[in-house]
């Protein structure tokens, strides 16, 4: 009878963890950040189709980096979590809280019981009704299902620690034209100077009506990079 | 609630409809008898025209349970997205679900697929809602909507009337539901030139709106006491916009000074 070679439990997470890793180190990054109006989702990607960023539901923006059909996946199945819910209840009772702890479970499930752990880092961001932006949420959730609540900004991807250092501590009232800079500069590290083509940014803003997700034209991007 | 994944064979797509088929959550009623008419609330009068810019639509408010006035602030007329409306007419509780369910599915469709349907899509979309409505409708719960809105793509507005078995019909000029809609079209139909501006076509809506209640018992007027007017919205380029009650409040004064007049 064959037996299975025995592998610790600790070397078989460390494996999969550096392979989700690997996966997600060679996508580009992205990084959310509150502003004064709201939050801006920041990603460097230079296809104008495939998209990082994008609308779960009134006030909740999803991102994702890594591999994409597999944060697509992770994106489609909020919007369906969130319009079934805010359809059996109230559209008020879609929070991003109870989104982010469901990925959580997901990606926790995948990552100890399946084959394979996807190879995906993802944001989900709430915007508040307090107009100082105190209900403002970014939960960052990774490859193996930990959830971080982040307070101001946060960088998701491969290379986040180097661009969270080169982004640096902001304020969370910073004008939305002075974040997207700083981001754009981040993201494009000392060699790279990236451009509104390269960029894809969104904003959650408030004072918008209900759904308060907006996508940035490039001609938009470029004039508060020019500012 | 847990997130909702499925197999990529048996995927519900983009529709929310087909979402709730697989979650659970639509449970269709059956009915074994005809519902008497006095035991569930009925909308009545809508109607929309074409104009200048885009598409005006227009409803009372008045909700009946048989011969008595059971709700005198009901909203017939819902933006369904930000480039196109929906005006019911029949029973309340069935129309308000469908629109609240075809708001959503256009809204779901959008997200899913990062793009909206066409404006074609929509009106065919909200064909297929009353055409499920259909076993309902033959007990009595009646839907009949109008769709107009805004086609991006033509750059004009555009009309769509139904009849109970889902067939959709697109109206080049003026379109008209519900109980008091005979009188309401009839208005609307005489009252209709090619281009014309918005304050003439809510002008037009208030008049025919008013001559249904005048006819039909079903249909609300308009009460200056309680400062209920009719529900109108004008749909263009830059989106819905529900016309405020002031305004509708002056030109149905302007109208009643003249019929006073004559």
């Amino acid at each position: 009878m064959n037996m299975p070679f025995y592998v610790a439990p600790e070397q078989v997470m460390k494996d999969r963890a550096d392979y989700a890793r690997k996966g997600i180190a060679r996508g580009r990054s992205l990084i959310a950040f509150r502003f004064d109006n709201g939050i801006a989702i920041c990603a460097e990607n230079t296809s104008s189709t495939l998209r990082k960023v994008s609308e779960i539901y009134d006030r909740i923006a999803f991102a994702g980096v890594g591999k994409y059909n597999e944060f697509d996946q992770l994106r489609i199945a909020g919007v369906r979590h969130a319009d079934l819910k805010g359809y059996a209840f109230s559209r008020e009772d879609v929070d991003a809280r109870s989104l982010a702890n469901q990925y959580a479970q997901s990606l926790g499930q995948v990552f100890t019981h399946e084959m394979k752990p996807m190879e995906v880092e993802i944001l989900v961001a709430e915007i508040g009704h307090a107009d100082d932006g105190s209900g403002d949420q970014l939960f960052h959730i990774l490859y193996d299902g930990t959830v971080m609540d982040e307070d101001v900004s946060v960088v998701l991807g491969g290379d986040a620690d180097t661009i969270a250092d080169r982004f640096g501590e902001i304020e969370p009232d910073l004008p939305l034209a002075q974040g997207l800079r700083r981001a754009t500069d981040a993201l494009g590290g000392p060699d790279r100077e990236l451009t509104a083509e390269d960029l894809e940014v969104a904003v959650l803003e408030r004072d918008v009506g209900r759904r308060a997700f907006r996508r940035l034209r490039d001609d938009e991007i470029a004039g508060h990079l020019a500012d | 609630m847990n997130l909702p994944r499925f197999d990529t064979h048996d995927d519900p797509g983009p529709s929310f409809a087909e979402l709730l088929r697989r979650t659970g959550f639509d449970d269709p009623v059956s009915l074994d008898r005809q519902v008497p008419a006095d035991e569930f609330r009925h909308g009545t009068t809508c109607v929309a025209v074409r104009y200048a810019d885009g598409v005006l639509l227009a409803g009372d408010r008045r909700a009946t349970s048989g011969n008595l006035i059971s709700h005198r602030t009901l909203e017939k007329v819902f933006p369904a997205d930000r480039h196109s409306g929906v005006a019911i007419a029949g029973a309340a509780g069935p129309a308000i679900e469908m629109v609240r369910l075809f708001q959503l599915q256009l809204e779901h469709y959008e997200k899913v697929e990062g793009g909206s349907l066409s404006l074609e899509g929509k009106a065919n979309q909200l064909g297929q809602m009353v055409r499920s409505n259909l076993p309902a409708a033959m007990q009595g719960l009646v839907v009949v909507p109008i769709f107009a809105g805004f086609d991006l793509g033509r750059d004009e507005g555009r009309l769509f009337e139904y009849d109970v078995t889902g067939g959709r019909y697109e109206e080049s000029q003026t379109a008209s539901t519900g109980s008091g809609s005979l009188h309401a079209g009839t208005v609307m139909k005489l009252g209709f030139r090619e281009g014309l501006d918005a304050g003439a076509v809510i002008d037009l809506a208030i008049e025919a709106l008013f001559e249904a209640a005048d006819e039909d018992s079903a249909t609300g007027g308009p009460d200056p006491v309680r400062g209920i007017y009719p529900v109108m919205a004008l749909i263009t380029a830059e989106g819905y916009r529900r016309i405020d009650d002031e305004e509708l409040a002056d030109r149905t004064q302007t109208l009643i000074e003249r019929r006073r007049n004559r």
